[in-house]
């Protein structure tokens, strides 16, 4: 493979053919933002983080999408650069109804964390909140529409690497929604494999497996008993329901 | 059939013309339909039967003949004499004009169209030379006016690499609003290495008011397949697609027909006109997305995907339908190559101005005395459109902005009026030539409503793909409803200002990228008008109603409604 320059925030960096913006920005060692973007996943371009400026022409081009070529010049946090990152989070907590504090993913969340980084601490735009609904049919995940940010990830994984295919969007524009099953509920739909790989892939808490939410949270106090019982009376398990005497 | 068939067919149908003593032209595209010209048509053909001169008058169903504020229109031609236009007629003026005019020579004056009139003379004829003069359900009607000619030319005369490079030389630009080199694409396709290749016309027009590829596609659909025919063979295609827009069941409807008229007479399909190459049209209906007519989002609809655009590159002429090279070009781009190859390159490049070639058809409407369908040589100016074909603004108004390329472009204020119409000149008003439609405001359009409009447009019409055209329309178009409502602030005249250009440059395709031109021309031009709402909440043209107040001022604002309203 035939090895090409890039000038990457005045530094020269070399990289492959057949190269995408991102990777070598990535290489590189220098954080971008992205959201729909995911290693082992098709493109898609749509969240507009990873927009860095291209060359002389001050053109904006989205570094996942854009393969590298000989020569180019980039930048990658200039001033606008960061206004606009910040103003795409901006619309993206305004546009569904993103409550950290109850949500989930709380502390883990890609969105959270792009936000935090770049010092959003509070959005300009009318939330819009919609009125969205969650789908918990399944039995051991659940869809919650109010998370979403329509990165896709869901869809792509669940076409390509399961080759399932039943996540889809229907709509367009901001009433656009992912769906299962041409809109079906996730538990009765047919194609689904429960595998799983949507919810691992999801990066906010849009998609999460059941038990996971602040209101399924159950202590179970009986514990101590179990381990007192133990310890005591060496009744470490049950069978039936019935002691075993000595432990296993 | 071969080029010989062809012109004993064109010789045959020119004969059967000229035995009629008089040809009665009754417009059938859908405006003229709309205000009756169905109903006209009949009383037409039951006044000819009544009167027994079915052997010397012929009524002929046509397609559009422009002035469609003034349908429906019907056109007289009696041999030997000019045409005669009438307007507005009804199945009454109908039997008169066979009565009084076909059968006795004699013109009905009321609802005669002055021939002299601006609107036919300052127009030039390239695209729509045939439109209005021929049947566009009849083959033979478009033969004998020459048609299938220049395809036969063009295969029989001309290697593929010569059609290119007389489209190029001909200066022809991409007529769907871009204004790409269309030579220059052709030849991307030609040399991009495939053994299959599609070519496909983009007839999903959406822009408001736009009606420009309908009308050609209903009037003179063989034109624009015998384009597709001449573009398959120059780039090496065999399989082409029109995709109509689902609103235009017409203009599907007589497309249909003619591809099938056309492949049982051998002119499309396998062996085209006995020559070795083969081209087959087949027609891809919308369902009702304006991204749609993005090529990459029309491209993945033609695959039965989601209409959704995807980033480029690569360019449809690299990678397009299925991974193969592919050629995409508007219906009216189309309608320029039969022209071109008929009269020439050097013809063509003749008219118009030094970067901007050719005709291009406006969709004139709004406020101005003749709205319709006009054909005007590029360099044209916006004064001439306006108020030498347009006739000008009604009831005596002032005019305050036109408004060109619907949803992606802009408002072009009076001081620009002398301005020559051509693809860099409109650009660079901020506005664009886009597909065509030209809506003309008087005093009594305000801007920043005007702006909202066409947000809440590119907002209904957004894909939701991308985040900034997704979110950022709907932001946008609340903050103008504010403007409009009396609730906004400076803050948010801001803000818009921020959304518009973050939106322009991040979003993923035309559609996300132009939304916010709209808004940015009207506050180029018209930023008093925007305020005067804030800051004055008023509206001078008096659209809006101001009937809210912003946040910070319901303080005083609400002791004052209690009191009115008790």
């Amino acid at each position: 493979m035939a090895v090409i320059t890039v000038t990457i925030n005045d530094e020269l960096v070399s990289g492959r053919t057949g190269q995408s913006l991102l990777e070598l920005v990535r290489e590189r060692g220098i954080d971008l933002p992205t959201l729909c973007h995911l290693d082992g996943l098709e493109e898609r371009g749509g969240c507009r983080l990873c927009m860095v400026e291209v060359g002389a022409t001050n053109r904006l081009a989205a570094a996942c999408v854009t393969p590298a070529q000989e020569g180019m010049v980039i930048y990658t946090h200039s001033e606008r650069l960061v206004r606009y990152r910040r103003m795409i989070l901006e619309l993206l907590f305004a546009e569904r109804n993103h409550v950290c504090a109850v949500c989930v993913m709380n502390g883990r969340c890609e969105l959270q964390r792009e936000a935090y980084t770049i010092g959003m601490d509070h959005v300009r735009y009318d939330y819009l909140t919609p009125d969205l609904p969650m789908d918990a049919s399944h039995e051991r995940f659940v869809i919650d529409h109010n998370r979403c940010i329509l990165c896709t990830r869901c869809v792509r994984v669940c076409d390509s690497v399961e080759g399932a295919h039943t996540w889809d969007v229907m709509g367009r524009g901001v009433n656009c929604r992912v769906i299962t099953d041409l809109h079906q509920p996730w538990g009765s739909s047919r194609s689904c494999t429960s595998c799983g790989k949507c919810v691992q892939v999801c990066p906010t808490g849009a998609l999460h497996a059941k038990g996971s939410s602040v209101a399924e949270m159950v202590k179970h106090h009986d514990f101590l008993q179990w381990i007192l019982d133990g310890r005591e009376k060496k009744q470490w398990a049950t069978r039936n329901g019935d002691p075993v005497e000595g432990g296993r | 059939m071969n080029r010989a068939d062809l012109q004993t067919m064109a010789q045959r149908e020119q004969e059967k013309q000229a035995r009629f003593q008089c040809r009665l032209l009754c417009c059938a595209s859908t405006p003229c339909l709309s205000s009756g010209g169905a109903a006209v048509q009949q009383a037409l053909q039951d006044a000819i039967k009544e009167s027994e001169a079915s052997a010397e008058v012929a009524v002929v169903s046509t397609g559009c003949m422009g002035p469609c504020s003034r349908g429906p229109v019907v056109t007289v031609q009696v041999q030997g004499e000019d045409d005669v236009y009438y307007e507005n007629v009804t199945p009454e003026t109908a039997r008169q004009i066979v009565a009084d005019h076909a059968l006795a020579g004699q013109p009905v004056q009321e609802k005669l169209l002055p021939s002299d009139l601006p609107f036919f003379a300052k127009q030039t004829k390239v695209v729509l030379s045939n439109s209005g003069l021929i049947d566009p359900e009849r083959l033979e009607d478009y033969v004998a006016r020459g048609g299938y000619l220049a395809l036969a030319y063009a295969l029989r005369e001309m290697t593929p690499e010569e059609v290119c490079v007389e489209i190029s030389q001909s200066g022809l630009r991409g007529r769907g609003g871009a204004g790409y080199p269309t030579g220059l694409k052709w030849d991307l396709v030609r040399k991009a290495p495939s053994d299959k290749k599609y070519v496909v016309a983009n007839g999903d027009e959406g822009d408001p008011g736009a009606y420009m590829d309908r009308t050609l596609m209903e009037s003179d659909p063989h034109r624009v397949l015998e384009g597709m025919a001449i573009a398959g063979y120059a780039v090496g295609a065999e399989q082409g697609f029109i995709y109509v827009r689902g609103e235009y069941p017409v203009a599907a409807k007589r497309l249909e027909r003619a591809i099938r008229a056309a492949e049982r007479r051998g002119l499309l399909g396998s062996r085209v006109l006995d020559s070795s190459f083969s081209f087959r049209i087949d027609i891809r209906i919308g369902a009702g997305a304006f991204v749609c007519g993005e090529e990459t989002a029309l491209m993945a609809s033609i695959m039965g995907r989601r209409g959704q655009p995807v980033p480029r590159p690569p360019y449809p002429a690299q990678s397009g339908l299925w991974g193969h090279p592919t050629l995409i070009n508007n219906v009216e781009t189309f309608g320029n190559i039969v022209p071109i190859i008929e009269h020439g390159a050097q013809w063509y490049a003749g008219i118009g101005t030094e970067k901007s070639k050719g005709t291009k058809i406006f969709a004139l409407a709004g406020k101005v005395e003749n709205t319709g369908l006009i054909e005007v040589p590029m360099g044209i100016t916006l004064r001439e459109i306006v108020f030498d074909i347009g006739g000008g603004i009604p009831d005596g108004r002032e005019f305050k902005a036109a408004q060109t390329g619907g949803p992606s472009g802009g408002c072009i204020p009076p001081q620009f009026l002398d301005t020559k119409v051509d693809y860099e000149s409109l650009k660079a008003l901020g506005s664009i030539m886009g597909s065509g439609g030209l809506i003309v405001m008087d005093d009594q359009s305000c801007m920043p409503d005007v702006a909202k409009f066409f947000m809440e447009f590119c907002m209904d019409e957004s894909c939701g793909k991308c985040v900034p055209c997704r979110v950022g329309t709907v932001q946008m178009y609340r903050i103008l409803q504010r403007i409009t409502d009396g609730s906004a602030t400076l803050q948010d005249l801001e803000n818009l200002e921020d959304l518009c250009t973050m939106v322009r440059e991040t979003s993923l395709c035309g559609l996300g990228q132009s939304a916010p031109n709209p808004v940015l021309s009207t506050l180029k031009y018209f930023r008093n008008e925007y305020e005067d709402h804030i800051e004055r909440r008023t509206c001078e043209a008096g659209v809006c109603e101001m009937t809210e107040v912003p946040v910070m001022a319901l303080v005083e604002e609400l002791p004052r409604r209690i009191r009115a309203a008790a």
